[in-house]
C-alpha cells in the first residue's frame, strides 16, 4: 500500500435519483494495493456508489478517478482497468471452468497464448485439476467464489471491486477466500470490497461505514474503534448504522 | 369461497398494475385489427396495368380511355401480345391486364352481349380485388350510358381470371383469424406466464404452504384472463363492426358462447405449459412457438390448409384454432346457426377436456 | 413438536446427497437453529418438513403430523418464511397481508395481537408496494405474513441473508419475542454469529449434522485450547506462526489470529508462544487464551 499512489480518488461524488439523493457528497481516497472495506446498512447507498465507481452509472456531481481515469468521459479505461465480481452473478454455471476462464480472459483481451498458459495456471493455483472439464454449477459455492475472485483478476487490473463476495459460505473456505485478497493486494492489486460480515472488516487495511448515503467513518479498524470508544467493529457499525433513517 | 374471491382478486391487481403487459393486452387486438384492416381496404392507386386490345374499335377505345383516365391505373405502353404480358405478371411489373376480344363492338351491338377479360396478379389477393372491382365498375358506368339511349340492353360481361391464388383464401376472413391469434396469445401466454412467475418468485412455495388447495390456485389465476380475453372479443368484433364495416352476420350470443369455450380451451393449454415448466422465458417460448406458430400456420387463417401436403392436413386437425376459426367464420361471415357448427365445437370441447385432465394429472402439490 | 428420523434427501436422481441421514428433535417453544453455509441442506431440511419436498428416506413429524400422509394438516398450521423474499412485489403491505391472511382462512384482526409489534414498524408505510421497501421492512413484512395464521411451528429459512449487522440484530430481537409468545420456531443461519442467540443448534455441513447442542453445550465441548494472537506486522504474523513447533492450526479472525492447541503439547503455551514471536523479531505481542465462539467450534469440526 502506497499512500502516495491514489488509484480511487473522488470528491464530492454524488448520484440522485429525483428528489432522493443515494449518494450524497463522499470524498475518499483508496491506494495502490490497499484492501478498502466498503460497509454500510442496506440501502445506505453502497451499490449505487460501487456502480458509479465502475464506470456503470453517471453520477449527478461530483469528480472521480478510477485508476487516474476519468469516471465521466473514460468508463471504456476504467471498465478494461478493473475487475468485478458480486455474489448474485460471477461465473457462468452453464460452462466449465475452463471454459469460463477462457471466455472471462478473453473478454478483457487476453491473447491466445497468454490465456492458455494462465488459465493452467490458475487451475493448478486453486487445485481444481479434476475439476477442469465440470460444469461451474456443480462446484460447491466455496469453490465457484475462489473461481470467480480468480477470473477477476485474472487480466491484472490494478483494482477489484467485490460485492459481498463471501456471502453464505464456509467458515474456512471464507478464511481461504482473504489468503487469496491478500495474495491480490501483495501484488498491487487494490481490493474493494463489501460485506456483511465484521470480522471481515478486521482485516481490510481501511475501512469507510457508510450512513443514508454518506460516508460517516472512515479509517483504519483500529482507529475507528479507539474513535468510537469500542472494543469490536461490530459495535462500532451498530453505533453508525443505528441512527440511520433510510429504509426504515 | 372466500379465498378464492380473494385470489382473483389478487390476479386483478397483478394485471392492472402491470402497464406494459395491460397495453400489450387491450393494445394488441386494436393494432392487428387496424393492420390487417388497413392492409385490406388499402386504396390503390396508379396501379400499372395493360390493355391488350384485340378489337381496336370504337368501344374498346373508349373504355381503355376511361380506365386510363382513372387515377387507379397507369398503363403501360408496348405489352402487346400475351406471351410479353405474362413475362411482366411474373417479374411484377403489372398488376393486371385487360383483354378485348376481336370483334368486341360488333358482339356488343349485334348480339347484345360482349366478354373482356380482367386478368389480375391475385398472389397479393387484397389488391387483386381491389383492381378487378375498379374495372368492373368503370366497365359498368360504360354500359350504363350505352343503355340509356337502348331498347335493348347491352351486356359486357368482364371474365375475371385470378392468377396464382384463384380462391383469393385468407383475404376477407382476417378478422376470424386475428381473434384465434389475439385469444391464444393472452390466453395461453399470460396465464402460463403469470402462473410460472409465482414459481419463480418463491410465492407458490408460500402457496403451497397453505390451507388453500393447490388446484384452486390454478384456477383462480385463469378466471381474470376469460374475463380479458372476452372484453378483446367484445373490442374486436366492435372493431370489425365499426371501424372496418364487417357485420357479424350470425348470433351474438352463440359467438360469445364459443369464444368462451375457446378460451377455455387457452385457458387449460396455458395451465398445462405452466405445470410443465419452471420459468417465464421457458413458459414464453413454449406458447410462443409452441401454441403460437401453429396457429397461424395451420388454422387456415394464412395459409390455405387444402393446398397443404396431406400430413400437415391431419396435424392441422389438433390444433384448436382452426376449429375455433371455422366456428368465428361461419357464425360472423355466413351466418350459420349452432346446427352447423356443432361438430367444430364438439371437437373444441373434446381437446379442452384432454388437456384439463392432463393436467390436473400431472399437477403437484409440492415442488418437484 | 418437530422430529426428524434418518431424513435423506437427494437430487439429481441420487448423484447429488442434499441431506444425510439426519435426525434432531425440536421441542415446544424452544428457538431451534440450522447453523451451516450455503449447500449444507437446510433449506433441503425446511422444505420437507413443510411438505414442500418428499424425503427419499427417513421419517418426520410436525406437531405430531407425519410430513408426507398429512401434509394436509401441516399445510394448515405452520408458518413458513422462504429463503428469497417471497411477497408479491407489486401488492402493498396491507394488500399482501391480507391476502395471505385469506389464504389461510382467518383475517388480521384475528391474530393482530401476534404481529403487532413487528406490524407497527411498518404499518406507516402501508400503502407502499411491496416491491419499494428496503430489505429490513421486506423481512418485517414477510414475517408478519408468515404468522398471521397464528402457526404452532414458524420455518424461517435464512431470515437473515444479506442483511446488514443492524437489522439482523432487530429481526433475533423480533424473534425472542415470538418464542415468548410460545411460538416453535427453526431458523436457519450461515452467519455463525447468530447460532449463540438459538436455544439450540444444529452445525451443518455438506448435508450431514456435525452437531447438536445448546450453543454454550458445543463451546464447552470445544476439545482443545483456543488462543488469540496479535502483533505489528499481521501479514507476516500469518506466514511465520505455521512454523512454530510442535504445529497447530491457525486462522485469522477478526483482528486476532485464532491458534488452536492441544494442552499437553506445549507448556505453558502462551509464554512460550510470546517468546517464540519476539525472537521472530515481532513487536507489540499479545497472546492470550481464549474461549472459543460458535465459529471456532465450526472449523475445528471442518478441519478435523
Amino acid at each position: 500500500m502506497n499512500p502516495q499512489e491514489p488509484v480511487i480518488k473522488t470528491e464530492k461524488l454524488t448520484k440522485r435519483f429525483g428528489d432522493f439523493i443515494a449518494v450524497n457528497e463522499i470524498t475518499f481516497e483508496v491506494y495502490k494495493g490497499e484492501i478498502f472495506g466498503f460497509l454500510g446498512a442496506n440501502g445506505a447507498g453502497k451499490t449505487t456508489a460501487m456502480r458509479m465507481l465502475c464506470g456503470l452509472s453517471t453520477p449527478s456531481a461530483g469528480h472521480a478517478t478510477i485508476a487516474g481515469f476519468d469516471i465521466y468521459r473514460q468508463t471504456e479505461q476504467i471498465k478494461r482497468n478493473i475487475g468485478y465480481m458480486s455474489q448474485k452473478f460471477s461465473l457462468y454455471e452453464d460452462l466449465t471452468v475452463l471454459e469460463n476462464i477462457r471466455f472471462f480472459g478473453g473478454i478483457y483481451g487476453l491473447g491466445d497464448r497468454q490465456l492458455k498458459s494462465k488459465s493452467q495456471e490458475l487451475i493448478e493455483r486453486l487445485g481444481l485439476q479434476a475439476e477442469a472439464k465440470k460444469l461451474v454449477g456443480e462446484l460447491p459455492l466455496g469453490w465457484k467464489q475462489k473461481l470467480a475472485f480468480s477470473v477477476s483478476v485474472l487480466h491484472e487490473p490494478s483494482i477489484v471491486f467485490l460485492d459481498e463476495p463471501t456471502g453464505g459460505v464456509d467458515p474456512v473456505t471464507r478464511r481461504q477466500f482473504w489468503a487469496l485478497i491478500y495474495e491480490a493486494a501483495s501484488n498491487g492489486i487494490t481490493v474493494f470490497v463489501t460485506t456483511h460480515y465484521m470480522d471481515e472488516a478486521e482485516y481490510c487495511n481501511r475501512i469507510s461505514i457508510m450512513v443514508d448515503g454518506s460516508i460517516e467513518a472512515l479509517g483504519t479498524p483500529k482507529q475507528l474503534k479507539s474513535q468510537m470508544n469500542e472494543t469490536s467493529m461490530d459495535g462500532v457499525f451498530y453505533q453508525l448504522a443505528r441512527g440511520a433513517k433510510r429504509g426504515e | 369461497m372466500k379465498q378464492f374471491i380473494t385470489f382473483v382478486k389478487k390476479e386483478f391487481y397483478h394485471v392492472l398494475r402491470d402497464r406494459r403487459t395491460l397495453l400489450i393486452l387491450f393494445g394488441m387486438p386494436v393494432a392487428q385489427i387496424l393492420i390487417f384492416g388497413f392492409a385490406l381496404t388499402n386504396e390503390v392507386k396508379n396501379a400499372k396495368i395493360v390493355v391488350v386490345d384485340h378489337a381496336k374499335d370504337e368501344a374498346s377505345r373508349h373504355i381503355t380511355e376511361r380506365i386510363a383516365a382513372s387515377q387507379y391505373f397507369d398503363i403501360q405502353e408496348g405489352l402487346m401480345d400475351r406471351d410479353r404480358m405474362e413475362a411482366a405478371f411474373k417479374e411484377g411489373q403489372i398488376k393486371l391486364a385487360i383483354v378485348f376480344p376481336r370483334n368486341f363492338r360488333n358482339d356488343l351491338l349485334h348480339q347484345n352481349h360482349a366478354q373482356i377479360q380482367v386478368v389480375a396478379d391475385a398472389s397479393d389477393p387484397n389488391n387483386a380485388t381491389t383492381l378487378t372491382n375498379y374495372v368492373s365498375s368503370i366497365i359498368q358506368d360504360y354500359q350504363m350510358g350505352l343503355n340509356e339511349n337502348a331498347t335493348l340492353p347491352y351486356q359486357i360481361v368482364p371474365q375475371i381470371r385470378m392468377l396464382y391464388n384463384p380462391q383469393l383464401k385468407g383475404a376477407p376472413n382476417f378478422v376470424p383469424g386475428v381473434m384465434a391469434l389475439v385469444l391464444m396469445l393472452v390466453s395461453v401466454m399470460m396465464t402460463a406466464i403469470s402462473i410460472v412467475k409465482e414459481k419463480e418468485t418463491g410465492t407458490m412455495e408460500i402457496l403451497l404452504v397453505s390451507p388453500f388447495k393447490p388446484v384452486w390456485v390454478i384456477l383462480s389465476k385463469a378466471v381474470p384472463y376469460l374475463f380479458l380475453s372476452l372484453i378483446n372479443v367484445l373490442s374486436i368484433l366492435l372493431m370489425s363492426v365499426f371501424v372496418l364495416q364487417l357485420p357479424v352476420m350470425g348470433s351474438w350470443l352463440l359467438l360469445f358462447a364459443e369464444s368462451t369455450l375457446f378460451i377455455i380451451t387457452c385457458l387449460t393449454l396455458g395451465i398445462f405449459i405452466s405445470i410443465k415448466t419452471q420459468s417465464q422465458q421457458v413458459a414464453m417460448l413454449i406458447s410462443l412457438m409452441g401454441m403460437l406458430l401453429p396457429t397461424m400456420m395451420f388454422s387456415g387463417f394464412m395459409f390455405p390448409i387444402e393446398n397443404m401436403p396431406v400430413p400437415l392436413q391431419i396435424i392441422s386437425n389438433i390444433v384448436p384454432a382452426k376449429w375455433f376459426y371455422i366456428i368465428v367464420k361461419s357464425i360472423m361471415i355466413k351466418g350459420v346457426g349452432f346446427e352447423g357448427i356443432w361438430k367444430e365445437t364438439l371437437i373444441l370441447c373434446g381437446i379442452t377436456l384432454f388437456f384439463f385432465v392432463v393436467s390436473l394429472r400431472s399437477f403437484k402439490i409440492r415442488l418437484e | 413438536m418437530v422430529t426428524l428420523n434418518n431424513i435423506t434427501k437427494t437430487y439429481n436422481k441420487g448423484a447429488l446427497k442434499a441431506v444425510d441421514n439426519v435426525s434432531f428433535t425440536v421441542e415446544k417453544g424452544e428457538l431451534f437453529g440450522l447453523i451451516g453455509p450455503d449447500g449444507a441442506g437446510k433449506s433441503s431440511i425446511f422444505r420437507m418438513l413443510t411438505t414442500l419436498l418428499l424425503p427419499d428416506g427417513g421419517t418426520a413429524t410436525v406437531d405430531g403430523h407425519d410430513i408426507v400422509k398429512d401434509y394436509k394438516q401441516i399445510r394448515s398450521s405452520v408458518g413458513y418464511m422462504p429463503g428469497r423474499f417471497s411477497l408479491y412485489q407489486d401488492l402493498s403491505i396491507e394488500e399482501n397481508l391480507h391476502f395471505f391472511a385469506t389464504v389461510f382462512n382467518t383475517t388480521v384482526e384475528e391474530n393482530y395481537h401476534l404481529i403487532e409489534d413487528i406490524y407497527v414498524q411498518i404499518a406507516p408505510f402501508k400503502k407502499r408496494r411491496a416491491g419499494k421497501l428496503s430489505g429490513g421492512m421486506k423481512q418485517k413484512l414477510a414475517l408478519c405474513c408468515a404468522l398471521i395464521h397464528k402457526p404452532t411451528v414458524l420455518f424461517l429459512d435464512e431470515p437473515t441473508t444479506g442483511v446488514d449487522p443492524v437489522s439482523r440484530k432487530e429481526f433475533w430481537e423480533m424473534l425472542k419475542r415470538l418464542k415468548q409468545q410460545g411460538i416453535t420456531i427453526l431458523v436457519s443461519t450461515p452467519y455463525m454469529d447468530e447460532a449463540s442467540l438459538c436455544d439450540r443448534i444444529a452445525l451443518m455441513q455438506n448435508g450431514r449434522v456435525l452437531s447438536i447442542d445448546t450453543p454454550q453445550g458445543i463451546i464447552a465441548g470445544y476439545p482443545s485450547s483456543l488462543y488469540a494472537v496479535k502483533a505489528t506486522d499481521m501479514p507476516r504474523l500469518i506466514h511465520v506462526l505455521p512454523t512454530y513447533e510442535p504445529p497447530f492450526n491457525s486462522y485469522i479472525f477478526g483482528e486476532y489470529i485464532h491458534i488452536d492447541m492441544r494442552v499437553m503439547d506445549d507448556q505453558p503455551p502462551i509464554e512460550n508462544l510470546t517468546h517464540f514471536l519476539t525472537n521472530a523479531g515481532f513487536e507489540d505481542i499479545e497472546v492470550v487464551s481464549i474461549t472459543p465462539t460458535i465459529e471456532d467450534c465450526f472449523i475445528k469440526m471442518l478441519t478435523k
